[in-house]
This record gives C-alpha cells, structure tokens and sequence, in this order.
C-alpha cells in the first residue's frame, strides 16, 4: 500500500439554490477515489456551506495514484427524493506525486456540471503521503515529471535527453451519439469526462515507466491528443521526449556559466564525427526523394485498400542499413540500428528507437544542422476497436481495458509506427539522424482518419543524448567548428551526393559551408540564430473540394487529394515568403483537416531572414502569350505591384541587407523562363518537389505565370493578404525574432469561428476565396481588439481549422499579445552593441544577446558562453549606466531580486495568468508544479436561452479559463506556461435546441516571480505602460 | 458564407469603457455598431464594419454573463469565472449601478413594484432612456432597497459595502431608498424643478436627523425608518399657534429682530401668522403616513410659495427663519423656566431640518433677489425673476445657515416647557 491520499472538505459558495421553496440548498459532498467514497455531513439550509470535515484517507496503490482522479462530487440533500447533484470536481493529483512539484492543493475549485456549467465554488484540501517501495516490479511511474513545454523547463538543465517516448490506450466511447442516447445526457458525459481522465492518468503512468526504463527522471514537450473516432472508439495518445533532468539552483546556475565562461573552447570529438558520417550515408532513397526545404512528404494510403505509396516501403527496408550516430554517442536511443521491420510490437525498447525529439528548442549546442521539414501523412479507415471486456455491453468498468487491451492498441499503434518509420527514413535521406519539433496528429471525418506526422530533420550533438556525460557537458563549450549563428543552417548532406538537387551556396556568415536558398523548419528560432530585421506570421490557406463518398472510396479520394494540397501549400507559403523579403520558415504547421465535402489545408510559419542564408529572389510573372500588348501591361502591372511589395515588406520587417548588389529584389530576369506550369501531373509527391526546385534557383526569381487559373489564385492569395497594421507583430513561435524588448502585459486569448458555406455550388476557386477572407478577417478581428496593447506582438498564434459538418469550417485560434515596449535607448543599444561587440571579439552577435530584459529563453542558462554574458553586462550598463554585477545566477534579466508576486489587494482570488509561450516575459519561473491536463464536455438542452451557440461557447471557454485558473491556484501557483487547447469539438443541433462542446486543454502549472529591482522597474516608470494584463 | 459561431474570450476578461456604457444605456448591438463607428472607433483601423460587430458582440455577451454577478457585487469580487483586476471591477460596478438624474426623478417616491415597473416604457419615452436602461436602473434599485431593507445600522455605510458602490453613489441609493420606504410625493408639478439631487439633499438631512437611528447612533436598528416618537412630539410644536398670546409674543420678537433689516419688512410682519402656522401644522401633522408623503408638496405650497408671492429674497427667509427659531427660544426662557429636556432639543433640531430643507427648496425656486440683498452669496435669481440665473447649489447655502439655527435652538430649547 504505497500511499495514502487525503482529502478534507472544507466549504462552498455561491451554491445554486436546489429548493426553489426556501431559496436554499442543504448540500453534502461525496469523495470519491477509485472505488472509495466518503461523504460529508449535510450542511442544511444555506449556499454557504462550511463542512469542514475530518481528513477523508484513501489508503491506496500508487498506481492508482496515478490512473485515478479525485472526485468530489457536490450534491443536494432530499429527504424525499433521490438527492440532486450540483455539480463535480475533478482533481488529478499527479503533481502531488513528485517530491519537486506541488506539495499539497488547496483553494477553491468550481463545481463543474456538464449540462448547467460553474455552480458555485468548493474549498478542499488534498495530500498525499507517499511510501516508497523501489525495489518491487513497478507498475507505477511515480514521480516522472511531465511537461508540456516543448524546451528545457527554465529552472532546469538537461542531464541527458534520452529520446522519444510514445504511448496510446483506447477504449469504448461511452457515447458516439450524443444526441440520440437514452439516458440522461449529464450521466454520459459524466462517463466520458471520466474516462477520459483515467486515460490520461494511464497514460501518463505507462510513459512513466518508459522513461524509468530509459534512466530518465522527466518528459519534456508531452503532447496528448484525444482522438475521437466516434463509433471506433476513442484513442488518448501521447507523445514525449523523455530526459534526465536536474534542477538548477541559484548558485548551481551561476558556477555553470562561469564555468562555461572559463573553459576553454576545447574540441569536441564527437561533432566532427558526425559532420564526416552523416554524408556517407547518403540514401539513394525510394521514389520520394527528399528535398531540402519543401515539406517532406509521402501517403500511404489506408490499409484497407490495395494502393500503396511506395516510398513507405523502400525507406522501411532502407532503415536497417545505416549506422547512424557514432558507436555508442547515441546512447540506447539513438542507435536506430535495432529497426526492424517489426512494426506491430511496441516494446519500451523500441519505442526509443526513434531519434524523434518533440522539443522544439534546444539546449546550445544541441542542434548542429538542420535539412529540413520531414512529413508523412498517411489516410485511414477506421473500424471498431475491437475490445472484448467492453464490447457492445455498455458498463463502463472503466478501469478494466487494461486487463482486455490485449491485442487492440496495436492497431493503432502500427499506424503509428509506419508513420514514424517513414519521417525517419526521410530525415535519413537528407542526411540526417534525428528529427526534431516532432509531432503528430489526426484530423478524423466519419469513418476516415488523416493521421500526420512531420518534424524537422536535423543533426545533433551526441553528448546531449548520453549517460554520464555531465562533466563534458559543463566543460564544453559548444563545439567552434560551427559557429554559432549559422552552424543550423549548413545542409547536413554532401554536396556531391546531394538526395535531390537543390541550390546550395556558401554561407553568408562564415563562407565555410554551404547552406540552402531556404530552410523550412517546425523547430523555433534558435536562440543563437543570426537575424536579420524581424519576423513575421505567414500562412498558406488552400480549399478543395472533394466528393462525397464512403468508405474506401473516400479514403482513396482523399488520398489523392492530398499530394496536390501539401504541394500547393508549399508553392503558396514560399511565395508568400519571397514576397515578405525572407528566406526561412520556423515553427511550420501544416494542418490538413477532413470534412465530408472538402479538404482543408492551413500552413502556418514564422519567417525570418536568416543571415546565413542567400537573400531571396524575388517573383516573376510571366504571361503565356507575350505578343499580346494589353496581355503584357497586365502582367507588368501585376509584376510592379509585386515588385512593390516586396520592397515594401522589406522597409516593414527591417530586412536591410548589405551585402551583395545582385541580390536587388525583384529585378526582373533576364529571360523569363517559359516553362511549363510548375506542376499539374498526378505523379507522387516526389516529381513534384523535384520540379519545384528547379523553379526558383539561387538568384533568380520565381516564376509565375499568370495564364493559369491556379496561377491567377495563387497571386491572388498573394497579394490580397493585408499586412499587419502597424505596431503590431505577429508569429507562430514561441519568440518573435528581431523583438526583444518585451513587456510584462500579457493578454491570452481564445477565438472561435464558424462559418457556413452557403452557396453548396462553390468552386475551388470560390471556396479558396472564402477561407483566405476568413482567416483575414479572424486576423484583422484581433488587431483592432489589441489595438489597446499596441505596439504589441502575436506570439503563439495558433490556428486550427477543422469541417465539422457539411458546409462548416470552424477555426480555433490561441494566442498570447504580449506588449512592446517602446523605447529609444532601445534603438540606441542596438545601434551601439555591435559595433562594440564587434571590436572586442569577432563572434557573430546575436540579436538575442542586444541586452533584453524581458525576454527570457534561457533556459540553457547555464551553458551560455561568456561573451553573451559580457554582451549582457554591457547592456545594462549602457542602459542604465550602472554596472551590473556578473554575479547574477541567472543571465538575461535574471539577475533581480525576487518578490513574490501579489495578487490584487482586495479581491480574495488570486490571479493566474495563461500563456502559450514556455515563458512569461518579465518574469521567472522558479518552480514548476506539474502537468494540467483537463478534459471537459458542456452540453446544452437550451441552446436559444443559453445566447444562441456563441452565448453557449464563450460560456463555457471561459468557464475553462477559470477552471485552469483554480486547479493551478490550488497548487500554489499564479501561471500556466504552454498552454494550449489540443481539443476543440463544437457540436449543434439548432433544431433541438442542442449543443454540445468537448475541449481539452493542457499546460504546466509554475510559480514565477516578477523581476523587480532597477532593471525591471526603470522602464517601467520612463514608460508608462498598460497595467498588467490590460484589456483594451 | 455566414458567420455561425463568433467568440472571443481573453484569460482577463476583455472589456471596453465605451462598449460597457454603450451596453449599460441599453443599446441593441446593431446601434451599438453604429455609434462606434459614429465615434470614430475604426479610425486608423484597417478594419469593417464586420470586425466591429463581432468585437460588440463579444463584449455583450461578456457584459450579459457578468450581470448576473454584477447583481451581487460582494460575488463579483471573488468569483472564478472571469478574471476582471480589482479596478476593473470597481468600475463595472460602479457603472452599472450608476443611473440616470432624469430617470431617478421619474421614479423617486415610487413603490418599487411591479406596477411601477410595467409604467417604466411611459417613463423611457419620456425621458428619452432607452427601455433596457430604465429595468435595469429601476432593478437596481429594487436590489439596493430589498438588501438594506432588513439590515440594522447606518444606511449609507450599510449600502456601500454590500453593494461595494462609490461614497457618492451609496449617498444617492440611500436618498433612493429612504424616498421609496416613505413615498414621498415629489412628482406633482410644484415640485418639478427640483433636482434629484436636492431630494437627495434632504433626503440626507432627514436621514442624518430624522430616523430612529439618527436618534441614537448605537441603537441597533435602521436608517430607513423615521422615528415615531419624535414625529409625535412633533406635535408639541403646535403650542406656537395655537396659544394666541405666545403667538403674538413669538411674531413681535421676530418682527423687532428683522426690523430694518430687510426690505420685505412689512410683508414678513403681515404674513407672519400664516407662515407660522403653515409650518407648525406640517411638522404637527407628520404621525399621519399620507402627510409624511406630502411633507414636499406641503412645504412648497404652505411656506415657499407665499413667502415667493410676497417677492421674499431668500436672504429674507433666512433671516426669517432664523429669527423665528430663535425667537421661540426667547420666548421660551421668558415665559418657562422649565428644564432643560433632551428630548426637545432633539425635537428642535429636527424643526431646524425642516427649514434646512425649505431654505433649500428656496433658493432653488429662486426667490426673487432685490439689488439690495443680492450682495448674499445664497442669492439666486431665476427665470422667474427675470434676472440672470446665478447658480448656486442649495446645499453650499443651507449648510451655511444650519449651524446658526441649530445654535439658537439648542439654547432656545432648553428653556421650552414640556407641556405633557
């Protein structure tokens, strides 16, 4: 018996009244974990109740511990009839079982009801006293911490980073149909709302014992995902990157970097190692041959039907031969030599056999080269989950999968692992071992199911990635072979033996290496990365109709589709890229989502321009009849106007390049290529890409040619995106790069559309039309409700599109709009610091290092090189004209004294803030609670008095707001970091008067501190800026 | 294509000022649209007029969702639903209990109930406020006065911190509240140029002297009553008229004060039995409900309207009224060396109020100033007057002369005889 969790109920508030005679309620509570329960005294007549009752002792497994949450429900005393529930609370008491995270949770909860939303608020107080016993056979993961940031946690360091863990459990829907189910909608929700919970919890146990397995202590950028395949069952899976993690002290930090700072630049072995072996391996690869910076995509087709893509199956069967990392760098997980085509068994050794990273920034030093995006999609048909124990028989022992799961996941999970296979066999080709910024997903429409997967193909540094490697860890520094700003772009394959042709050019920073014309990546902007001028959002938006159909027809429908979408996303975000002036893309999201009469595609991405990458050419526009006289003045018109946007986004995102003249923008080409239109065959995904590099060469400009109906869209879509209003930044990562001076006023938001398509007779064209105008609109709605915040960025901005019936679209955006600040010692600073910089040492600056106080990425503080440190020391003293101390234990305005953030006087709730970042500018993390993963259903039998369906949804997202907020309040903190909306099920039926809505929500729980002293407070006061979280 | 579903939620609630009162004033989203775009709002934006009722619409929802809490500031405060910082709050509190002068003054003295209600649209179409606006102002009310109803201790105090309302808005429920508990009539025509504000002004003096708390601060009961004891004590008053030689006695002393002092001499003296007996027989008739109710109207047409008749400045019903407290305590020392009684000093300062109240009415109604006496600070002359208006808010003037009449009584009082 290895624990015992106790639970005290202390009071309520605000209750509903239950007794319409009396105005009243006499309320008593149930505590319920597993199959115990504990009820409170009723406490009569009042909507205030104080129960105060005894400590509630739940004597049981840690296992449970883990799978179970607490459940509380809160009901109405009836003499007469059967008592009526107010509503429940469910409390996951995972961050309780690690001794670093929260210790005990405490404070008010909202009773959720799934049908009536908040009523009222309970106190309760839990604990948990743990037994250990290590040395039995474990079932339980206790004490594996979870993360949702996809970095190193800020006030940790990464021991090692063993690798990518995976897990998914099925079960039973306990309700497909929501509106036809006979009994009573609260109890079915109530049953999912559960299940899914213990999913979770299991899940979360059984990547726990991954990790254990792995050495590893934690996982970093755990990614759940529901996926709701209605009548087939309902899959909770999860992907991570498990590491060894060790917290960082104050005086630890400080030791580190001086540490750093000292120690020679010695050489690295392994590096090198890897720079040498990665080229020997180049893959003469299948069908699909890789290309460097297009998305890299291949479809295997449903397995219900014959039609194989053949790249799966080359690469599989390539996999074996390479020899990857170096012997024994690796560590257990990088040694991919283990593949076999033994895809159906996941054991935990396996698992690890995939170089997958889901971080997607890195430690310094971590990431050496990076190829490219590599992707894989592959369509479905699902059937049911075969699961005997729960069957047609609806009892829903909900505990009991795990006895019968036998055989069933596998399904499932060899999906999975095809998928897996197949970005890894692409990341190969290109010359690469490990993929990062990995993830994964499924857009589901009936009995169809897109699964995806894509990350960012690229070569690490091997001693991240092993045992006992600390020491040469602290000493290191990054290895100097690659220079800091620039080593992530140089093409991790050989030149000579290049898998696909593409246009490769010496490096603009050193002039070693060569580095392509554009890098397409999911990961963010390393922090180190050499920028020039600033970044901004770019989103490719593409409709297509499909037909109707059923079963494998539709799959195959849909399979060939896809080739078509992914490549005209890609034609359309390069475009829009060259048209910005940039020439990489970081944090790229692809999403393809299913309806039943379309598909829809929506690329999201921050460009920048990277300094060591070749400056971009620009468009060209060529018409197909060239004698024609008005023909031609159109097509100049057409190419000015191109011309001029390009200039002008240049002057808009700063992007002064001083190097070479050739690379003027624009300059028309000499002799306009007549080519054939890039790309119209129904050949595989790989003649296309092939094709699409030869159409824009290093210097050259990009051809378009304007005969073309597709062409005309395509400029279209150009030309008609709005830019951002000024003061306003927007982007996609964690960062905005080029913007550093960031204030402490954050405001997260939600929005949710839902459009219908009226016309039912639409084109592509037409439908292309409409969705663009929609996520303009969306865009342009956010500008002027931050119009307040202004100059302020868009980080984060996060869309999801999905069809959620016939002519619908809904899109879900979640954003943070994090305040700039304006200051002219800013600009100053800048001007300044490189030429100092400069003078005194030849590395590359970094913009990140141009002295930014607020900011805060550092998590791989403790391995900063010195000259950042000097950078920053001299920031502040040119700031402020005080010397700073190197004493600071933290770099980057980590250096202030800590005050414990207050909330506001007078009110008794404290207040949270939520943001999507892995950081809250202004401030630092000190101390992460655990992992807040909740899963909610709100249904509604009144839609019409509820507000109609966005009185219904804005209800309940900010009912979820506020349910985050108590859960991380009740464990002490006063943030949520990275937190995201993974689910997003709107579901209505007008004509009943019905609506119902899934959402599941996740993020880590932390406590942070405002920096305080001078450096915080000197802007501050020279700058009155927005209160704290202002609303405009 | 048609917009289905359109949310915007932010982790600290979103909300605009202009929107909030927009909301507040009872606007359809569609006017509301089109108001702010009249303002200007879109100006600099590259935005439609799509983007604006979206933005409206969010905001109303979030307004409709707060109301509920918003009927119960005390929750507001530590609810989890939206995350609103504190000044915010205050703010939203403090604007949806504001209300409208013109829409109070309709409603004053009324029973909150749900006939009053049903008339509301006849008052909206009067006062021009929109429907929407005058429920939730006469609502709040209905609130305001059902959570002090029953509460013990002072009203304003009581007001403020259970509904978490600004000093000068709990000063103005109480008014509120105080004039429905007794209905006092301040509809009729007589009375319509007075302000809310006035009332409110009395209805503070009252407050502060005539109820059952005012009597004793400790006692444990509430601001909202009069005192019954004191209304009938009243009653004592009315020795002043009816006995004829103190009557003639009260008029020469007052007559010899004002001798030479004011221009209105000689119709001070021939009024002063009327005006004398008006006054005593309102202050006597208070045990009667229906005469609480008329206390107003009474005041106006038995005191105001014949001193105004007479072309008194209301430097003259000062010093009238001074005098005449002051002189019934001379009369007194005089005629009774009877003890000193608490109680009719209390009862004393409560006649002082009545005068306050009057002088107040007074220099509102704007008493005809002649060239003289204009030189007073109170003077005030109206439309009525012909001459140019000189605002001067009645409360600057009243407090002014309260202090000189409350000295004079409580001296006066102690020599008055407790005729029981």
């Amino acid at each position: 018996m290895p624990g015992k969790l106790k639970a005290k109920i202390v009071a309520g508030r605000h209750l509903p009244v239950m007794d319409r005679a009396s105005d009243l309620t006499d309320a008593f509570v149930e505590v319920k974990f597993g199959n115990t329960t504990f009820k409170t005294d009723v406490f009569p007549k009042s909507l205030n109740p104080q129960w105060n009752s005894e400590w509630f002792k739940f004597e049981v497994d840690d296992e449970d511990l883990q799978d179970e949450p607490l459940q509380i429900t809160v009901l109405d005393h009836d003499t007469y009839s059967a008592n009526d529930a107010i509503g429940k609370v469910y409390i996951d008491i995972d961050p309780l079982l690690s001794s670093e995270a929260a210790t005990v949770i405490s404070g008010w909860f909202p009773i959720y009801d799934t049908i009536h939303g908040i009523r009222g608020e309970i106190n309760v107080l839990v604990k948990v006293d743990l037994f250990n016993d290590l040395n039995r056979f474990r079932q339980s993961s206790c004490g594996v911490r979870f993360f949702c940031t996809t970095s190193i946690p800020l006030c940790y360091r990464a021991v090692v980073v063993h690798g990518f863990v995976e897990e998914l459990v099925v079960n039973e829907d306990p309700e497909y149909q929501w509106i036809d189910r006979i009994r009573t909608p609260r109890a079915s929700n109530e049953a999912r709302q559960r299940l899914i919970s213990l999913m979770s919890g299991e899940l979360q146990r059984k990547i726990g014992l991954k990790v254990l397995e792995m050495g590893g202590n934690a996982v970093v950028g755990y990614l759940q995902c529901f996926d709701l395949e209605g009548e087939s069952g309902l899959v909770v899976r999860a992907i991570g990157t498990a590491c060894t993690l060790e917290k960082l002290s104050g005086g630890g930090a400080t030791n580190n970097a001086q540490h750093t700072a000292n120690s020679s630049p010695s050489k690295d072995m392994k590096e090198p190692v890897f720079g040498d072996e990665c080229p020997s391996n180049p893959l003469s690869s299948g069908p699909s041959t890789p290309l460097r910076a297009p998305p890299f995509t291949s479809f295997s087709p449903s397995k219900s039907y014959s039609r194989q893509s053949s790249s799966s199956d080359t690469d599989i069967s390539l996999t074996p031969k390479t020899g990857m990392g170096s012997g024994g760098s690796a560590g257990k997980e990088a040694g991919p030599l283990k593949i076999l085509l033994r895809q159906q068994t996941q054991t935990a050794l396996e698992q690890r056999e995939f170089p997958f990273f889901t971080l997607t920034s890195f430690p310094q030093g971590f990431l050496l080269h990076v190829a490219g995006v590599v992707s894989a999609r592959s369509v479905k048909l699902l059937d049911r989950i075969h699961n005997p124990a729960l069957g047609s028989t609806r009892s829903y022992k909900l505990l009991d999968w795990s006895s019968c799961s036998a055989d069933e996941p596998e399904t499932r999970d060899a999906w999975w692992e095809e998928l897996r296979q197949e970005i890894k066999s692409h990341a190969r080709a290109l010359g690469c071992h490990a993929v990062v910024g990995y993830s994964e997903s499924t857009s589901i429409c009936e009995e169809v199911c897109i699964l995806s997967a894509s990350g960012t193909a690229a070569v690490l540094n091997c001693r991240f990635l092993q045992d006992g490697c600390l020491d040469v860890l602290s000493e290191h520094r990054c290895d100097d072979s690659a220079p800091p700003g620039c080593g992530f772009c140089h093409v991790p394959y050989d030149e000579l033996n290049m898998p696909f042709p593409a246009q490769l050019s010496p490096c603009c920073c050193c002039h070693r290496t060569k580095v392509p014309d554009v890098l397409f990546t999911t990961i963010d902007l390393p922090t180190d990365a050499q920028v020039t001028g600033k970044g901004c959002l770019i989103q490719a938006r593409l409709c297509r109709l499909k037909k109707k159909s059923q079963g494998e027809g539709n799959a195959t429908c849909i399979s060939n589709l896809l080739p078509f979408l992914e490549y005209e996303l890609h034609t359309q975000l390069l475009n829009k890229l060259k048209l910005c002036g940039m020439n990489a893309l970081f944090g790229l999201c692809i999403q393809i989502s299913v309806g039943e009469n379309m598909l829809v595609g929506l690329a999201s991405a921050t460009g920048v321009y990277l300094s060591a990458l070749p400056s971009p050419g620009g468009i060209q526009i060529a018409g197909k009849t060239p004698n024609d006289l008005t023909y031609d003045q159109h097509v100049s018109s057409i190419q000015r106007k191109i011309n001029d946007t390009i200039v002008k986004n240049r002057e808009l995102y700063e992007i002064h390049i001083t190097e070479v003249a050739e690379d003027v923008i624009g300059s028309p080409i000499p002799e306009p290529r007549q080519r054939s239109r890039l790309f119209r065959s129904h050949s595989e995904s790989s003649d296309e890409l092939s094709e699409l590099d030869l159409s824009h060469g290093k210097k050259d400009a990009f051809v378009l040619e304007i005969d073309d109906t597709d062409a005309v869209e395509d400029l279209h879509s150009l030309l008609t995106d709005a830019p951002t209003p000024p003061g306003f930044y927007s982007c996609n990562t964690e960062i905005m790069p080029g913007i550093y001076n960031w204030t402490s006023a954050i405001q997260m938001f939600t929005s949710v559309r839902v459009f219908r398509l009226n016309n039912a007779n639409l084109t592509n064209l037409g439908l292309n039309k409409i969705f663009n105008e929609l996520c303009e609109n969306l865009l342009k709605s956010l500008y002027f409700k931050l119009r307040s915040m202004v100059p302020c960025c868009l980080c984060r901005l996060n869309f999801t599109v999905a069809v959620p019936e016939d002519e619908l679209i809904q899109v879900c955006l979640l954003c943070v709009c994090v305040s700039v600040r304006v200051s002219i010692a800013e600009t100053e600073e800048q001007l300044q610091f490189p030429l100092e910089l400069n003078a005194e040492s030849a590395s590359p600056l970094s913009p990140k290092g141009s002295g930014t106080p607020s900011v805060d990425y550092s998590s791989f503080a403790d391995r900063c090189s010195s000259w950042i440190e000097q950078l920053r020391l001299r920031a502040h003293t040119i700031r402020r004209g005080s010397i700073k101390t190197s004493s600071s234990p933290l770099p980057e305005g980590r250096s202030r004294s800590l005050r414990s953030t207050r909330s506001f006087p007078g009110s008794s709730v404290s207040v949270v803030k939520m943001t999507p970042l892995s950081f809250i500018p202004g401030a630092k993390i000190v101390k992460y609670l655990g992992i807040i993963n909740m899963f909610f259903i709100r249904e509604t039998t009144s839609l019409r008095e509820e507000g109609g369906v966005s009185g219904f949804l804005h209800a309940f997202i900010a009912e979820v707001f506020a349910m985050v907020r108590a859960h991380v309040a009740a464990l002490g903190g006063n943030a949520v970091v990275s937190y995201s909306m993974k689910e997003c099920v709107f579901m209505e039926n007008p004509n009943k008067n019905q609506a119902q809505c899934l959402i599941n929500v996740s993020g880590d729980a932390v406590i942070f501190t405002r920096e305080s002293d001078q450096e915080g407070h000197l802007p501050q006061t020279s700058h009155p800026q927005p209160t704290e979280d202002t609303p405009p | 294509m048609s917009v289905e579903l359109d949310v915007f939620v932010g982790n600290t609630t979103i909300m605009d000022q202009e929107v909030y009162q927009l909301w507040l004033s009872g606007y359809t989203v569609g006017d509301a649209v089109k108001v702010r775009m009249d303002g200007g709002v879109l100006d600099g934006c590259d935005a439609s007029a799509e983007v604006l009722r979206s933005d409206t619409m969010d905001q109303f929802r979030t307004f409709q969702m707060c109301e509920r809490l918003l009927h119960n500031p005390a929750k507001l405060a530590n609810q989890l639903l939206f995350q609103i910082p504190p000044d915010r709050q205050a703010m939203l509190i403090d604007r949806y209990y504001a209300f409208d002068d013109a829409f109070v003054r309709e409603v004053l003295g009324k029973k909150l109930s749900k006939g009053t209600k049903k008339d509301l649209d006849d008052v909206s179409s009067k006062t021009g406020i929109l429907l929407k606006s005058c429920r939730r102002q006469f609502d709040n009310f209905k609130r305001v006065f059902k959570v002090v109803e029953e509460l013990k201790g002072p009203l304003v105090e009581n007001i403020r911190q259970h509904l978490l309302l600004s000093d000068r808005l709990a000063r103005d429920y109480a008014a509120i509240v105080f004039f429905a508990n007794h209905r006092f009539e301040t509809g009729k025509k007589k009375l319509q140029y007075l302000t809310f504000q006035d009332f409110a002004f009395c209805a503070g003096e009252l407050i502060s002297h005539w109820t059952v708390g005012a009597m004793d601060n400790q006692l444990e009961d509430m601001d909202v009553d009069l005192d019954k004891e004191f209304l009938q004590d009243l009653k004592e008053l009315k020795v002043l008229i009816t006995d004829k030689d103190l009557l003639d006695q009260h008029k020469s002393l007052v007559c010899t004060a004002l001798r030479s002092k004011t221009k209105v001499f000689a119709e001070m003296e021939a009024s002063f039995k009327n005006l004398s007996r008006g006054l005593i027989n309102i202050a006597a008739k208070l045990t009667n409900t229906k005469d609480v109710r008329d206390l107003f109207i009474d005041l106006v047409e038995k005191f105001i309207e014949p001193c105004r008749s007479d072309r008194w400045v209301t430097i003259d019903v000062n010093l009238y009224l001074t005098h005449y407290i002051n002189s019934a305590h001379i009369l007194d020392t005089f005629k009774h060396q009877a003890v000193w009684n608490s109680l009719w000093d209390e009862l004393f300062k409560m006649l002082t109020d009545i005068q306050h109240v009057t002088v107040c009415f007074l220099v509102k109604m704007g008493m005809v100033a002649s060239g003289a006496s204009a030189a007073a600070e109170g003077t005030r002359a109206t439309a009525a007057s012909s001459e140019e208006p000189v605002p001067v808010h009645p409360t600057q003037f009243t407090t002014s002369i309260s202090f000189s009449f409350r000295d004079m009584l409580n001296v006066g009082c102690r020599a008055w005889p407790h005729s029981g």
